[in-house]
């Protein structure tokens, strides 16, 4: 049988997805052990106690000098800020995206503004944000807005101009005005794609937000993982950055879950 | 209920001529079909009739007026595909024109003007067979439900003008022929008057009370570009079919 046709059952599909993350963890652990016999302070591939211990200390046990749970505070920092910029962006976006979608005009005036700033490194702004807006929380806001909404609004507006011609002439003939149109019409069929957009926009997000605050924070996931760097912590790094990568999958599947269940009309539509 | 005026209509795209000296006049209540070979212009005619796209030249009068420019509540259409809102059920397909009438800025029904919509789109949705769907999407619909659906959401809206473009072009045939009786007895018992765009002769024939032919008299390379389509044939039906009396 060609290896094309050949579909693993539901079982078999499970231990596959499973296989990657089991060859990684073994690669490390041979690795770890190997380096540690050698030498038992070595701090590069700490062991899996080591690991432990640091995060028993960082999300269990009160930290002494601030007198709160280390992980706990990074995280609702990190959260905080990463939601407050993703609600901005998302709601401007889906403004922004219906109304260059459906309206010519507002097309011709904002499509190529859009485009070029799109293009734009939200990252070589960051020094623009620090100056403009301090080194507070706005201007970590702002990079993630500014690295998220461009292409989000880009990408709804595609697909509020696929949406079928004829839709919009139906609706036309049903007596909608413009507004009606854009409320009754596209917005209800754009949410589900705004998800879709939003989904792939996590990655570039979390990006942004550790990248702004490694830079200038005083607390979140991505401040902790620069600063420890100074003392070669792997092993508050690596829990680190797994529970931040834990984080994002689960915001990814609680979208996709959301999208299953507010819009159950949409997966055919997509299937299409 | 609307009779409509070509007069001397001309439609071109830059060089290109696909349409000229088309002069026609549909009395009220007509059932028209428009048949030829693909690339005719009948879509265009049909675009024009619309308002979606103005003539180059000439005017088209419905009831003695201009037609407007934009498509509007006079003119219910029904396309090939793409007719009915996949996010709306079967009941809010057919309610979304009463709730676009009556509700302008949030375009949604509430209490017992809901109610009310809500029964005369039951209604409808009985008449044309759709009885027991009204909570489905379109999606779990069958491509002849979905296009009694259009119907059914077209005339909710009590347009004075139906357009069809190819409406039952992709149905099979035994289903196609029940859509016909739906469709003939729709067009007897609201007061409109129809134009329908079909590549199927024999249901051109059987539906309509005149049958309208569009060809390209000149065909040559050459004379493609500058010649566009006319109305070859302009046949009444015999017997003559009129609509029930109202």
């Amino acid at each position: 049988m060609r290896l094309m046709n050949l579909k693993p059952g539901r079982q078999a599909r499970f231990l596959l997805a499973g296989l990657p993350f089991a060859l990684l963890a073994i690669a490390y652990f041979v690795g770890s052990s190997v380096r540690l016999a050698e030498n038992p302070n070595d701090k590069l591939l700490p062991a899996l106690s080591s690991m432990a211990e640091a995060v028993k200390h960082m999300a269990f046990e009160t930290d002494v000098r601030t007198g709160s749970i280390l992980m706990l505070s990074d995280t609702l920092a990190s959260l905080g800020r990463l939601l407050a910029a993703l609600a901005i962006s998302t709601s401007a976006a889906l403004v922004l995206g219906i109304v260059i979608g459906l309206l010519p005009g507002a097309n011709a005036l904002l499509a190529p503004f859009v485009g070029v700033a799109s293009m734009v490194p939200p990252l070589a702004l960051l020094p623009i944000l620090f100056i403009v807006m301090g080194l507070g929380e706005n201007s970590k806001v702002a990079l993630i807005v500014i690295g998220t909404l461009p292409c989000i609004i880009r990408d709804l507006t595609m697909r509020v101009l696929e949406l079928p011609r004829e839709q919009l002439i139906k609706a036309q003939t049903l007596g909608a005005s413009t507004w009606q149109v854009a409320l009754r019409v596209v917005l209800p069929q754009i949410l589900p794609r705004l998800i879709d957009s939003l989904r792939l926009q996590l990655g570039p997000a979390w990006l942004f937000l550790i990248a702004a605050e490694a830079i200038a924070s005083d607390a979140g996931l991505g401040y902790r993982i620069f600063l420890v760097r100074r003392y070669l912590a792997m092993d508050v790094i690596i829990p680190y950055v797994i529970w931040i990568t834990f984080l994002a999958f689960l915001m990814d599947a609680g979208l996709r879950l959301l999208q299953r269940r507010l819009f159950p009309w949409f997966a055919s539509v997509r299937a299409e | 209920m609307s009779t409509i005026r070509f007069d001397n209509v001309w439609k071109e795209y830059g060089d290109h001529i696909v349409l000229e000296r088309i002069t026609l006049d549909v009395e009220s209540r007509a059932f028209i079909a428009l048949v030829g070979p693909s690339g005719c212009g009948k879509t265009t005619f049909l675009r024009m009739l619309l308002g979606e796209e103005g003539p180059t030249r000439g005017q088209i009068l419905v009831d003695g007026e201009p037609l407007k420019p934009e498509p509007d509540a006079d003119r219910g259409v029904v396309f090939q595909r793409y007719s009915v809102f996949p996010h709306l059920t079967v009941l809010q397909n057919v309610l979304l024109g009463r709730e676009l009438q009556h509700s302008k800025f949030i375009g949604q029904l509430f209490g017992a003007a809901r109610r009310q919509a809500v029964d005369e789109a039951m209604a409808l949705l009985a008449e044309v067979g759709l009885s027991g769907h009204e909570s489905k999407y379109p999606a779990a619909l069958s491509g002849g439900m979905q296009q009694r659906l259009a119907l059914a959401q077209a005339i909710m809206r009590g347009p004075k003008i139906l357009l069809l473009d190819e409406p039952f072009g992709a149905l099979d045939p035994g289903i196609r022929a029940d859509i016909h009786v739906l469709m003939r007895r729709l067009w007897n018992e609201t007061e409109l008057t129809v134009v329908m765009v079909t590549h199927d002769l024999s249901e051109a024939f059987r539906l309509a009370t005149r049958v309208i032919a569009f060809e390209r008299s000149r065909n040559r390379p050459e004379e493609r570009e500058r010649y566009g389509a006319t109305i070859s044939r302009d046949l009444e039906i015999f017997p003559r079919r009129i609509a029930a009396a109202r």
